[in-house]
């Protein structure tokens, strides 16, 4: 069979890495499909690089789909792609996604078309509708198969997905797991402390699970891991011995600039709002 | 225009009504997110944003009783020189007639921004957030703090502007006597709306997948215990901005300095002339002919307010950005001593 061109490498390495913005942008199209779609398709976009493909935006495209034919309305899909490379020029199309469990003929002619678009393209796709109990979420790339210059087919291969996130996504998805618990009520953004206290309740609850493994190894109720001994260690050692005079010093200077800058801005506050008074008068 | 009940502020107060929600009689008492346009924002402030640039969008949705609900957003590219033929209103238009074919909402409720350590009060925020309001009454604009947000929590502030501002802006008049009147205070100058994320089902689904499938180490930036860098940077902008205040001070001090000289130069101008007028009488002459005394003594240009105001209500937020951060050290700076003392 042969192998797909493709200017970076042959085949891609076996990494798909997702931002969890591109999951939720696609769920959230399979929820305003049009009427009688059963399945939304749309553009992956994102970066290629050496070992893997790190998709990070994605739009999704009209169609229509009946039993024997599909329609993409290409126009669109270019238009979108030009708008959004205003934003984000480094952005290619990588290929494109459709939600659902199986990948149908349609899928075979869709993907070639994005093979036009981008080389090697990536075709994700989402289980919206939750057949298997779970999203499934899983991406292809095709490859030739068969007798050359004989019957010639298709096959999709799977690749390993991976989610990737910076660090303030991250954070971010941390606020919206929270809304999963409760499904019909909303949440509303912490304050100052209260996050503070959130995240030392966090380490709390860690800290509690591993002592409760502590325990039962020590009980004889669980068998000893000695790597996980290992990292106990580094965790124990991890808190810095610091004498007693030195740190009490070193958290009274600390403590002091944080009360300084407090003052000082409490006093700028009252200073410029006597001036307003001032003014006013 | 909706009178806005006056709830007294103390100078420590942030900068909206004391409790968000309860005196708020604007026409949007509580804003409704969905998940994925703060995914989006925090997306296009990451790829697109560096440093102290400032990353802008839009956001589509639609109201619903008192609530304003974002559904979506775009981002708008930043402005480049070489750009010069872009058209942003095209721009809007074509991205806006796109996403109605794909049934997302076109509704223009609002706009966005990032904003570097907090220093959003400025001029043009004001001008966009005025025309937005002009034109839909229930416009609010987003501030995303990304620096606040890699700190450990989500940074996200809803801000409208008030009624009295609106007036103010409407009339363009922003001299001293024009606010005088309308007792705008900076705290009055924005009001902050309620944020509440909602997700729907299917993302929240999606969001038990996340949890199971990837199991990222929680990083606890929010136990963070160093402070000096973050602090260093918000008081070297609360430096500037005091020192922009005191100039604008001595401009207006200088002004009235020389509007009470000018005055009293009249009042002896025409208490010369009174004089020299009953000295000629009793001399039998002429009385000299009254001259105009307000051409001859033009009042000085009183400086405008507006410029004050607005680094007042910056020079608030810096403020109480820093407050909240230093509380947030403290409460760490006494954890860790808690934890040192067991060992110790």
């Amino acid at each position: 069979s042969e192998q797909p061109n493709s200017l970076t490498m042959s085949v891609y390495g076996p990494v798909v890495k997702i931002h969890p913005v591109v999951l939720a942008s696609i769920g959230d199209s399979y929820e305003r499909r049009n009427e009688g779609a059963s399945r939304v398709i749309g553009t992956l976009l994102g970066t290629i690089d050496k070992h893997s493909v790190e998709v990070t935006n994605c739009f999704s495209v009209p169609h229509n789909e009946s039993e024997d034919e599909v329609a993409v309305d290409m126009e669109f899909a270019k238009n979108m792609y030009d708008l959004h490379k205003r934003v984000s020029p480094s952005e290619v199309i990588v290929g494109w996604y459709a939600t659902g469990f199986e990948i149908t003929e349609h899928s075979v002619l869709i993907h070639e078309y994005y093979s036009r678009e981008a080389t090697n393209p990536i075709h994700l796709t989402m289980d919206t509708a939750l057949q298997s109990g779970k999203m499934n979420i899983r991406a292809y790339v095709s490859a030739q198969m068969g007798v050359p210059g004989k019957t010639v087919g298709v096959m999709f291969t799977p690749l390993s997905v991976k989610y990737k996130y910076y660090d303030t996504e991250r954070i971010g998805v941390d606020l919206l797991q929270r809304t999963r618990d409760a499904p019909n009520t909303t949440n509303g953004l912490t304050s100052d402390l209260c996050q503070v206290g959130g995240a030392a309740g966090r380490v709390q609850d860690m800290l509690a699970t591993v002592l409760t493994y502590i325990e039962d190894v020590l009980s004889g109720k669980q068998m000893a891991d000695n790597s996980v001994g290992r990292y106990l260690m580094d965790l124990v050692n991890k808190v810095p011995k610091i004498t007693a005079e030195d740190f009490e010093t070193m958290l009274n200077s600390n403590i002091n600039d944080l009360l300084m800058v407090t003052y000082l801005s409490n006093l700028t506050q009252a200073q410029i709002a006597l001036n307003e008074k001032i003014v006013v008068l | 225009m909706a009178t806005r009940k006056e709830t007294p502020s103390t100078p420590t107060a942030p900068m909206a009504s004391t409790s968000p929600g309860a005196t708020l009689d604007s026409p949007v008492k509580q804003i409704q997110i969905e998940g994925l346009v703060v995914l989006k924002m925090i997306k296009h402030y990451q790829e697109e944003g560096q440093g102290s640039e400032v990353v802008q969008g839009v956001l589509l949705g639609l109201v619903v009783e008192d609530r304003l609900e974002i559904t979506n957003c775009f981002p708008f590219p930043q402005h480049t020189e070489d750009d010069a033929d872009f058209d942003e209103v095209q721009y809007q238009m074509e991205m806006m007639r796109s996403l109605r074919h794909v049934n997302i909402d076109h509704l223009h409720v609002g706009w966005y921004q990032s904003t570097y350590y907090g220093s959003f009060v400025s001029r043009a925020l004001l001008d966009s957030q005025f025309s937005y309001q002009h034109a839909i009454e229930e416009s609010v604009v987003l501030i995303y703090d990304p620096i606040k947000t890699a700190q450990g929590s989500l940074s996200l502030k809803a801000y409208r502007l008030t009624p009295k501002l609106m007036e103010i802006c409407k009339e363009k008049d922003f001299s001293a006597e024009g606010l005088k009147k309308a007792m705008i205070g900076f705290e009055h100058m924005f009001e902050e709306v309620p944020i509440v994320i909602k997700n729907s089902h299917l993302i929240n689904v999606l969001m038990w997948e996340l949890e199971e499938k990837c199991t990222v180490a929680d990083k606890h930036e929010l136990l963070n215990l160093s402070s000096s860098n973050h602090l260093e940077k918000s008081l070297q902008l609360l430096m500037d901005r005091v020192d922009d205040m005191s100039q604008d001070i001595v401009k207006y001090n200088t002004y009235s300095r020389n509007l009470s000289k000018q005055q009293q130069q009249k009042h002896q101008y025409i208490q010369r002339r009174q004089q020299e007028n009953a000295q000629r009488q009793t001399r039998g002459e002429t009385p000299l002919p009254e001259e105009d005394v307000s051409k001859m003594f033009k009042p000085p240009q009183p400086p405008p307010r507006m410029d004050t105001l607005l680094i007042a209500g910056q020079i608030n937020n810096y403020c109480q950005n820093v407050k909240e951060f230093t509380s947030q050290n403290l409460g760490k700076l006494f954890m860790a001593e808690a934890l040192q003392g067991h060992n110790s």
